[in-house]
């Protein structure tokens, strides 16, 4: 057994977008040169905002886009290579808003059976024992399965994803913004469930999230997207207590802090203006027009992913100044 | 005794159906001149046709059923619908969650803040036009001498927040009702707007009716706030006290059910907190206290007497029988 | 649905009063019409006065209607009200396996098209531009010109020649249902293409495509009437709607009762049909589509 679940090595994605006809084409680079490890039983924390590519990302680590450059490897082999049936059973996705994610048509026994048969689960008391065991582990009665989902509220419905996404006893769960959909007063429900689930089942997750008090709490490890680079990543702790690079630091200002009414001072930190389209990146560092401390350097030259410390890594020329 | 600039009192909005439904009942706060008041609920708890009931713009199947709205001391809520058209915009504005949705797709967004002037304090184009490249700019868009001319699908999301806002300030209005103003934004972008909203309001001495679904965010925003659950206001307080010693046990699983930055390193990762069950639906609140199925503290009275107001240090009140 | 957003809640309610008031009156009287057509056609022996071929007879011709012959005679004596119960067992074969041929082709070439996407996509979407600008009837005319005339070839005929709008509808849901979530976890699931097609999207989509279908079996029931009116449809002495009102065209001054009824029968038929398209679209459409 591999001691990396999911290993990216310089996984690029690029689109091309436009026609001839009408303004030319472009290259849109939603991922460019990601390298990542999960390992057996970790949570990465994956945050990032609207056009960072974390969605292509996920896509692209389940085999359903293939990667412009680099490799995908899962449990040790490509995942071009691997058949889809048996990435299914490997990686496996809880989607954002719960009302999209299921059938309308189709009662959460079919839901959750028809993955088991597509697997060759023939025997009709071992798919029935396995959704009704998966019912009860979600926190759904055996009663439910013959509904539909229109007869669920939110979070009910999101304990129905999360059953379809282990049915298959995956090793690997994409977890795309689990609770922002969510009321506020169910999100704690789900979030522990996620939890016991992931101790219970020995699951890996990435959590992708826009919301750090969430990825504090679930993640082992966190990784930054900006642009369709990591421009941060390290441990935790590290990413929150001692974050290096200034879209981290940004992200983490950002926040509305209750017990601090609006003022000047945590405007230091604070990114000015609105996120590039990666369409048209900026040159240098792509965060520079928004960057509180850029220098000139950043504007020509890309700073490259080092370490600051063990496991720490932070894209920025001024990596070592910390505030 | 200063006469507040908004007063609710008692507001009651019907839900026609099969059946009536209150939407909202008992809902009474005020808000003074210049201040900022956040108004703070999940999905379906009414915060967001309070709003549109002081706009006057609640639509069938919805209708105000009772109560009473007064803008400085003057009823408004049996004003005519050409006295409504004449507050609207010029003494209460609005900002609406997807600015999308709210700009007209098809005129240039310079010529939608420059209509505020022409049509509200009666200004020529020429004039307009100019005024609207000022108002941008204070929105702080960058070369507004060139985006006036922009259609609103030229624009980032943030960017068209901040022409709405442009908007829903153009004539100085005393209330601005912002209805989820950033959520559908980046958080870095939305605490810039936030900061924006705060700082054009204290200079204009427009007060903010903010309503969210975020507590951290209206606390942080608010000099009061006020917590609704099914359609009735369960707890007010200023923000500081509401998020250091909430009193209902509702706005106490809101304080402690999300993770909070920097919890994990000072006491490591502890279960969170759950508010069992789920949200009730309209046609479904419970009889008693409507928290009461997923409330801890609760007994029998809970399940059959709804609880009165109780007044609270600093103009604050709480909504539960046994508020501790 | 027990957790709601005022504006679902309106939503509902609103979906609720439409299947009570419009959808409702709608659907009862259009489908009152459809049902009163359908069961003519099946019981048509049993109503029918007489024979609608073999009763000509010389002695009876052209009498206005009266207490015998309801809707009157023809030039060879044979019942009007017989012609037309039995001419809607045409009629409504026409109209009915017609538009299951039109929804069977115009499906699956939208929903794989809108699917797959890229050259196949791009094939379909010209061929359908293409059905499109020849007007149908013209295309019909000339598929009937070469099959000749006849039941079998009308079916033909207009079940080629109308498919595009029930295509044109599947891409376009396909295309919007295309990046649901539960779409999308079916993928990840390791579901076959087909199989998506069938159990995700197909059903999702149908109730759109039937309100589609059951509106062009009233256009396909005119366009009946009007390729036997040219001649090319059902051959004499048999009856349809369409040959009785072709026949009868002559006499449209001096025997008005030979056009009028078969007429009016089209009419109702065609507006049960209309109706019933119209009330489906009202109840199937907030069902149909997903909630955000």
């Amino acid at each position: 057994m591999a001691d990396t679940l999911l290993s990216l090595d310089d996984l690029a994605v690029h689109f091309t977008v436009g026609s001839a006809l009408a303004g030319g084409i472009k290259t849109l680079k939603a991922v460019e040169g990601i390298s990542l490890d999960v390992k057996p039983g970790e949570c990465l924390g994956l945050v990032g905002e609207s056009g960072c590519g974390k969605s292509t990302l996920a896509l692209a680590i389940m085999g359903l886009i293939a990667p412009t450059r680099g490799r995908v490897a899962l449990d040790g082999s490509d995942v071009k290579q691997r058949p889809r049936l048996e990435t299914a059973r490997t990686v496996q996705m809880v989607f954002q808003d719960p009302y999209a994610s299921l059938n309308p048509r189709q009662t959460v026994r079919r839901t959750l059976a028809d993955p088991l048969r597509l697997q060759g689960v023939g025997n009709k008391a071992e798919v029935d024992g396995r959704v009704m065991d998966m019912l009860a582990k979600v926190g759904l009665r055996p009663e439910h399965a013959d509904r539909y989902p229109h007869e669920f509220s939110g979070g009910q419905r999101q304990r129905i994803g999360i059953a379809r996404a282990l049915i298959l006893k995956p090793k690997l769960v994409i977890c795309d913004e689990p609770v922002s959909a969510l009321d506020v007063s169910i999100r704690a429900q789900i979030i522990n469930l996620l939890l016991e689930l992931k101790d219970e089942m020995g699951l890996s997750y990435i959590m992708i999230s826009h919301d750090l008090g969430v990825v504090e709490h679930v993640s082992d490890r966190v990784a930054v997207m900006y642009l369709g680079r990591i421009v941060e990543q390290g441990g935790w702790q590290e990413i929150f207590e001692n974050p290096r690079h200034p879209y981290t630091r940004a992200l983490i200002a950002a926040i509305p802090d209750p017990f601090h009414r609006v003022d000047a001072t945590a405007n230091r930190t604070k990114a000015k203006g609105e996120i590039a389209s990666a369409l048209n990146p900026p040159s240098g560092c792509p965060f520079h027009p928004r960057c509180p401390i850029k220098a000139d350097r950043c504007v020509s030259e890309l700073p490259a992913l080092e370490a600051v410390a063990p496991g720490h890594r932070a894209a920025c020329h001024f990596r070592d100044r910390t505030v | 005794m200063t006469v507040p600039l908004l007063k609710v009192d008692e507001l009651r909005i019907a839900l026609a159906g099969d059946v009536i439904h209150n939407a909202v009942e008992e809902v009474s706060f005020e808000i003074g001149r210049g201040e900022a008041f956040g108004l703070v609920g999940e999905s379906g708890c009414g915060k967001s046709i309070t709003a549109l009931a002081i706009m006057g713009l609640l639509r069938r199947p919805l209708s105000l059923a009772g109560g009473r709205i007064a803008l400085d001391g003057q009823e408004i809520q049996d004003a005519s619908p050409s006295e409504w058209r004449r507050l609207r915009g010029s003494r209460i504005a609005m900002i609406f969650q997807e600015p999308m949705t709210a700009l007209n797709p098809l005129s240039p967004v310079g010529k939608q803040i420059a209509e505020m002037f022409v049509l509200h304090q009666g200004a020529s184009w020429s004039e307009a036009m100019d005024r609207a490249e000022e108002a941008l700019r204070q929105v702080r868009v960058p070369s507004p001498e060139r985006r006036i001319r922009d259609y609103p699908h030229q624009l980032s999301g943030g960017m068209r927040q901040r022409v709405m806002i442009a908007i829903a300030l153009a004539c100085g209005p005393d209330l601005l009702i912002a209805d989820e103003p950033t959520t559908a934004l980046d958080v870095t972008v939305q605490s810039e707007i936030i900061d924006l909203m705060a700082e054009l309001c204290a200079a204009k001495g427009t007060a903010i009716l903010m309503i969210s679904h975020d507590l951290g965010l209206v606390a942080n925003m608010c000099r009061r706030v006020a917590v609704m659950y099914a359609g009735r206001i369960v707890e007010s307080q200023p923000a500081g006290a509401i998020f250091a010693t909430p009193r209902h046990p509702y706005t106490q699983g809101l304080v402690d059910s999300l993770p909070r930055l920097g919890e994990r390193a000072k006491r490591g990762r502890q279960r969170l907190r759950e508010i069992s069950g789920v949200v009730p639906s309209i046609a479904s609140y419970p009889a008693g206290c409507r928290f009461n199925p997923r409330c801890f503290a609760a007994t029998d009275i809970c399940r059959n007497t709804p609880p009165a107001q109780t007044p609270l240090p600093a103009d604050g009140l709480v909504r539960c029988h046994h508020h501790g | 649905m027990s957790q709601s957003t005022p504006a679902s809640v309106t939503a509902d309610i609103a979906a609720k009063r439409r299947f009570r008031l419009k959808g409702g009156l709608s659907l009862w009287v259009g489908g009152a019409l459809v049902g009163i057509a359908l069961a003519v056609a099946i019981t048509a022996p049993l109503i029918a006065i007489t024979d609608p071929v073999m009763s000509a007879n010389l002695m009876n011709a052209e009498i206005p209607p009266c207490w015998e012959f309801p809707f009157g005679t023809d030039a060879q004596g044979r019942d009007i009200y017989s012609r037309i119960v039995y001419g809607s067992r045409i009629s409504l074969t026409v109209g009915v396996v017609s538009q299951i041929v039109n929804s069977l082709i115009g499906v699956s070439l939208g929903l794989s098209a809108g699917y797959w996407g890229g050259l196949w996509d791009d094939f379909v979407s010209g061929l359908t531009n293409l059905m499109l600008a020849i007007p149908s009837l013209i295309f019909a005319l000339a598929i009937m010109a070469i099959l000749g005339p006849g039941l079998v070839s009308l079916v033909i005929a207009l079940g080629l020649t109308n498919w595009s709008y029930s295509c044109r509808l599947a891409r376009a849901q396909v295309l919007s249902l295309k990046s649901q979530g539960y779409v999308q976890a079916a993928r990840i699931l390791g579901y076959g293409d087909l199989r998506i097609m069938f159990t995700q999207l197909l059903p999702n989509m149908l109730g759109p495509l039937i309100v589609i279908a059951t509106l062009g079996m009233g256009g396909a029931i005119l366009s009946e009437a009007a390729l036997s009116f040219l001649g090319l449809g059902i051959r004499p002495p048999f009856p349809s709607w369409g040959s009785m009102l072709s026949e009868a065209r002559d006499q449209i001054n001096t025997v008005p009762w030979l056009s009028v009824f078969p007429g009016l029968a089209i009419f109702f038929t065609v507006l049960g049909l209309n109706l019933l398209g119209d009330g489906l679209r009202d109840i199937l459409d907030p069902q149909t589509t997903t909630r955000r």
